[in-house]
């Protein structure tokens, strides 16, 4: 592929610079006062020939595009809310070919149907209204049943109801990591202020708040499958944001306050991996990994591991530092028992808290000890 | 300026005053708005070349990851260490690329050039309302852009926070380099444009509200003067508000004042900021930053307007809807800006808001599309350089336009929200179709201002490679973006995931290296042309609209006796009366300054 591209490159390049040693050659004279350089018959067939041709062209190119980097987009969404995004997805990208198809087909056959001859008369054509109106109402009515069924679907994301009794995670964003908080037993969180910020409490939690004590602060995310969530998000230094490309979920991190946005997971990690797309998607990368290791063992360099499986991550995105593009955390969805496991294995706020508090005494009581041997 | 309805304060021409002037004052601190139009222009191409040369840069190290070059050992010094690209510099490139393409090249390659030159010369006026408030505009324009490229010289980097610059990571040194010095200047230059800016478009607005010739009503304005002036109010209108945001951003960095700063713990410490909200500069940023994409593209829409009709030898289809669509899309304008935050944390009732006034939108725009295609329909189409570029825009407009409706859309935007979709989408519809505008103006109009041809051939070369190398470029990109993969990220290889996108990535590079070099093309050709160009005819294109009327040689009030009187719109091509033939014998075409003709009807159009 990219060695046809480069031929490519320097075929054109010879070529312009062919015509321009000719052109060169054409122009020497170049105080005369002529029409050489306006369009003639010739131009104006050899471009409206090269219009339809683009036209075809530009055709083919989207076929191509769709064709071979199609595979490449998102796998279906692996939320609940995400079912009707990908259907309004589907009909919006339908409307958009097909407008697209219909009006570049129109302008280049144009171009081409219409390209200047001596004594063709062109119609004077200034106006029709009845045309006008048509065109206009058309947009109107695609549009509205557009706008309708976004908004439908917009204020049902949108509308977070906390009477599914969601689980409700923190995810706390600073340069270059994601941290989440879990509300634990309680199923609320904890109050927090950067201004509690220390070396041992990086979330600033207030631990005065006994809602924080059963809070369960972890590195990587768990869903339960099939189970509203509910995120809370804080940034402690710039906007990030937080975007869940398999859930179609984003929202942005700000300073100073809380965003939140509640999905629904619906398919675990293990069932995405057993999909077509996931395996494909997975050999692909491996192939492609496999190649470039070769080249890197030839240079005597560490060969990049192999991607044995897929994970769901959430990215940020929104450009917050130098390090923006490798802000990441993986994200897995388990069968509700697995959550359970899992959720039972990390610790609560409340023990890390405790053994902060009891290192803090141990501290204390060797620099009494200290101090007394001075003495 | 209180001039009475349609009579020119400066009736006659100049020649009693000679403004021979010296050097300086004829070619430097010239107030002529023909010069001011040409210096607008050469300092657009000079910024063009540079923020072209950036996005070459850091396409080659999407393509190529983190591999080493010669160039960038070259062109970024330290900020390449070993020839390969840094991180802190891949931001401020991408940052200052985008500032430079959107304010510097776009905004005034198109508006600046074209409202200096057309309007005095298209309404039939002797000069700008006031010449000596334009020649300040060039000049506080010119500050600005050597203000910008010193920015790339400080120690400590240029502005880095994406062209959006939003704060905290803006306004906060300790969060990103370039935030620094780097950012201070950023400001500062841009205060300075906006400055120019209102400068200009005031001048533009006054300009054509009084000075426009005899018979020349508002509904026989040529379109693109119609677009300028439109341009210029939205310009009016929203760039005061990007300055108090940027002076508030300033008192935030400088003062400690907290507009748009709360509960920030950063570098091991709180800060002392409370109660502002980022959300507030956004607000205000994207006030004007959706109006600033309608500066861009309308003048060139104008322009496409007025070289389609004149080259398919036909009136432009629809005049009277496509004012109206100038004044819906301007109106409009001003109130979808919240599209740019579906995500960013605002009330999402809003959104809902946003959403249908954003498409609402796209039906002005969509009628526009319908009267070009119609426009060419039955025509006689004259195939020069300009009208390819016409042509190219038409289609770009739609295919970048068309992807708006899922941005627009706050449901479809939470997935593609700040991916490439998003920078495919914009590229097309304003970056490249406004390309093609002002390069359909400079070669159409290029007579005008230097009395000579640009070389058709050359104009071929770089309309068709350009054009294939754009859709080659922005296709693709859609692609990339519908993978999920995030804009501004300096490497997308930290993780497997996307590493089957690399493909598309070198495809994209490769495209849009070709695109860069045949813009030496043009280059090319633009300056030889200058010197050794073809002498032209008076109106080479067989024109209707009053600059055609003015000798070739450009002087000093343009006219060198009475200005024109107009007697007719602009557009009477192929203009036929009952016995079928044309109304003005042995030409398709009736210049505005010509009376109606014996047994003509002037249309109601
Ligand atoms: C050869 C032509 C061009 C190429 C290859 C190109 C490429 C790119 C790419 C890849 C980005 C995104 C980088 C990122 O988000 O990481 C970008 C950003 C941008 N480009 Fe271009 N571009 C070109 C011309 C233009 C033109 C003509 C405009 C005029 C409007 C423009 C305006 C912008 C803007 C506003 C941004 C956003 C900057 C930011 O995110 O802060 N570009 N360009
Ligand atoms: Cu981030
Ligand atoms: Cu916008």
């Amino acid at each position: 592929m990219t060695v046809f591209l480069i031929i490519i490159v320097v075929a054109l390049f010879a070529i312009t610079v062919w015509q321009l040693t000719r052109i060169f050659q054409l122009s020497r004279n170049t105080n005369t006062l002529d029409s050489s350089q306006i369009a003639n018959d010739k131009d104006n067939k050899t471009q409206g020939n090269l219009m339809l041709a683009f036209g075809i062209a530009f055709y083919i190119f989207m076929l191509y595009n769709f064709w071979s980097f199609g595979d490449r987009a998102l796998p279906a969404a692996s939320s609940e809310h995400g079912e009707e995004y990908d259907n309004l997805l589907l009909i919006t990208m339908a409307v958009i070919m097909f407008v697209q198809v219909i009006t570049q087909g129109l302008l280049h056959y144009f171009a081409f149907k219409y390209k200047g001859k001596k004594g063709q008369k062109a119609l004077f054509f200034a106006d029709n209204d009845k045309l006008e109106f048509v065109w206009t109402i058309i947009p109107v009515i695609v549009l509205a049943g557009l706008i309708i069924y976004g908004l439908f679907t917009w204020s049902d994301i949108m509308d977070i109801d906390e009477e599914d009794d969601p689980i409700v995670v923190e995810l706390y964003a600073k340069q270059f990591s994601w941290i989440a908080r879990y509300a634990g037993k309680d199923n609320v969180l904890g109050k927090a202020n950067v201004r509690f910020i220390e070396p041992s409490n990086p979330l600033g939690i207030d631990n005065s708040d006994p809602y924080a004590l059963d809070d369960v602060v972890t590195a990587e995310i768990h869903l339960p499958v099939d189970r509203p969530v509910l995120f809370k998000m804080r940034s402690q230094d710039v906007l990030h944001s937080a975007y869940f490309p398999h859930f179609r979920a984003q929202m942005n991190v700000v300073p100073g306050m809380i965003t939140q946005f509640a999905f629904t997971p619906t398919v675990t990690t293990d069932a995405i991996n057993e999909t077509e797309y996931m395996r494909d998607k997975v050999a692909r990368i491996n192939e492609i990994r496999r190649e470039k290791n070769e080249e890197l063992v030839a240079l005597g360099e560490e060969p990049l591991t192999d991607y044995d499986n897929f994970e769901y991550y959430l990215l940020c995105n929104k450009i917050c530092g130098v390090a923006h593009y490798n802000m990441q955390m993986k994200v897995v969805v388990e069968t509700e028992e697995e959550f359970n496991v899992w959720m039972a294995e990390q610790e609560e706020y409340s023990e890390t808290l405790g053994d902060l508090i009891g290192a803090k005494k141990d501290r204390k009581s060797t620099g009494e000890e200290l101090a007394q041997v001075e003495n | 300026m209180s001039a009475v309805g349609h009579v020119p304060v400066n009736e006659h021409p100049h020649d009693d005053h000679h403004h021979e002037g010296n050097f300086f004052t004829k070619y430097i601190f010239s107030m002529d708005h023909k010069v001011i139009a040409k210096q607008y222009l050469f300092t657009a191409l000079f910024m063009g070349i540079i923020g072209i040369a950036m996005s070459i840069f850091f396409r080659m190290q999407l393509a190529w990851p983190s591999e080493s070059f010669k160039i960038f050992e070259i062109f970024l010094g330290k900020w390449a260490p070993g020839g390969v690209m840094s991180q802190e510099v891949y931001l401020a490139l991408v940052t200052i690329h985008g500032t430079i393409m959107v304010f510097f090249v776009l905004t005034q390659g198109l508006s600046g050039t074209f409202s200096n030159l057309l309007i005095p010369l298209q309404i039939g006026a002797r000069d700008m309302a006031s010449g000596f408030m334009n020649m300040l505009s060039y000049w506080l324009f010119f500050l600005s852009c050597i203000i910008m490229l010193s920015s790339l010289f400080v120690e400590s980097g240029a502005a880095s926070a994406g062209w959006t610059i939003y704060p905290p990571l803006s306004a906060l040194p300790q969060a990103i380099g370039g935030s620094g010095l780097g950012m201070t200047l950023w400001l500062v230059s841009m205060a300075i444009f906006i400055a120019s800016s209102l400068l200009g478009s005031l001048n533009y607005i006054v300009t054509v509200i009084n000075l426009r010739t005899k018979g020349l009503s508002m509904t026989r304005l040529p379109l693109t003067i119609w677009a300028l002036f439109v341009t210029a109010i939205i310009g009016v209108v929203s760039f005061p508000v990007l300055l108090s945001a940027a002076l508030m951003l300033i008192m935030d960095r400088s003062f400690g004042t907290s507009f748009f700063l709360s509960d920030i713990y950063i570098g091991g410490e709180v800060l002392h900021y409370q109660g502002g909200s980022p959300i507030l500069f956004e607000h205000l940023f994207w006030f004007l930053g959706h109006p600033e994409v309608y500066i861009v593209i309308l003048p060139a829409m104008g322009i496409a307007s007025e070289i389609l009709a004149t080259n398919s030898r036909k009136p432009i289809f629809g005049y009277r809807a496509m004012i109206a669509s100038i004044l819906g899309i301007a109106f409009l304008s001003t109130i979808v800006w919240g599209h740019h935050m579906f995500v960013s944390g605002m009330n999402p009732f809003l959104g809902s808001v946003f959403t249908f006034t954003t498409l609402l939108i796209a039906i002005p725009s969509a009628v526009k599309a319908f009267n070009w295609i119609t426009t060419i329909w039955k025509g006689n189409l004259q195939m020069n350089p300009s009208m390819l570029f016409s042509i190219g825009f038409v289609s770009t407009f739609i295919t970048g336009g068309l992807t708006g409706l899922v941005l627009g859309d706050s449901t479809l935007d939470i997935n593609v929200h700040d991916t490439y979709f998003v920078v495919a989408h914009f590229h097309l519809v304003m970056g490249i179709s406004a390309l093609y505008g002002m390069f359909a103006g400079i070669y159409h109009w290029f007579p005008k201002m230097f009395g000579r041809m640009m070389n058709k051939n050359l104009g071929y070369i770089h309309f068709w490679i350009t054009i294939i190398g754009a859709y080659g470029v922005f296709f693709p990109m859609h692609f990339v973006g519908m993978a999920g993969l995030p804009r501004r990220y300096y490497d997308n290889t930290a993780f497997p995931y996307f590493d089957d996108l690399l493909e598309i990535n070198v495809l994209i590079t490769i495209f849009a290296i070709i695109t860069a070099l045949v813009q030496l093309v043009f280059l090319y050709n633009f300056i030889h042309s200058i010197i050794a160009g073809k002498k032209a005819t008076a109106n080479p294109w067989n024109s209707n609209s009053l600059e055609w009327t003015t000798p070739v040689e450009p002087i000093h009030g343009n006219w060198p006796g009475e200005i024109p009187h107009v007697y007719r719109w602009p557009y009477d091509y192929s203009k036929t009366n009952e016995k079928g033939e044309y109304v003005i014998a042995g030409q398709d075409y009736a210049p505005q300054n010509v009376p109606l003709q014996e047994g003509e009807e002037e249309l109601n159009h």
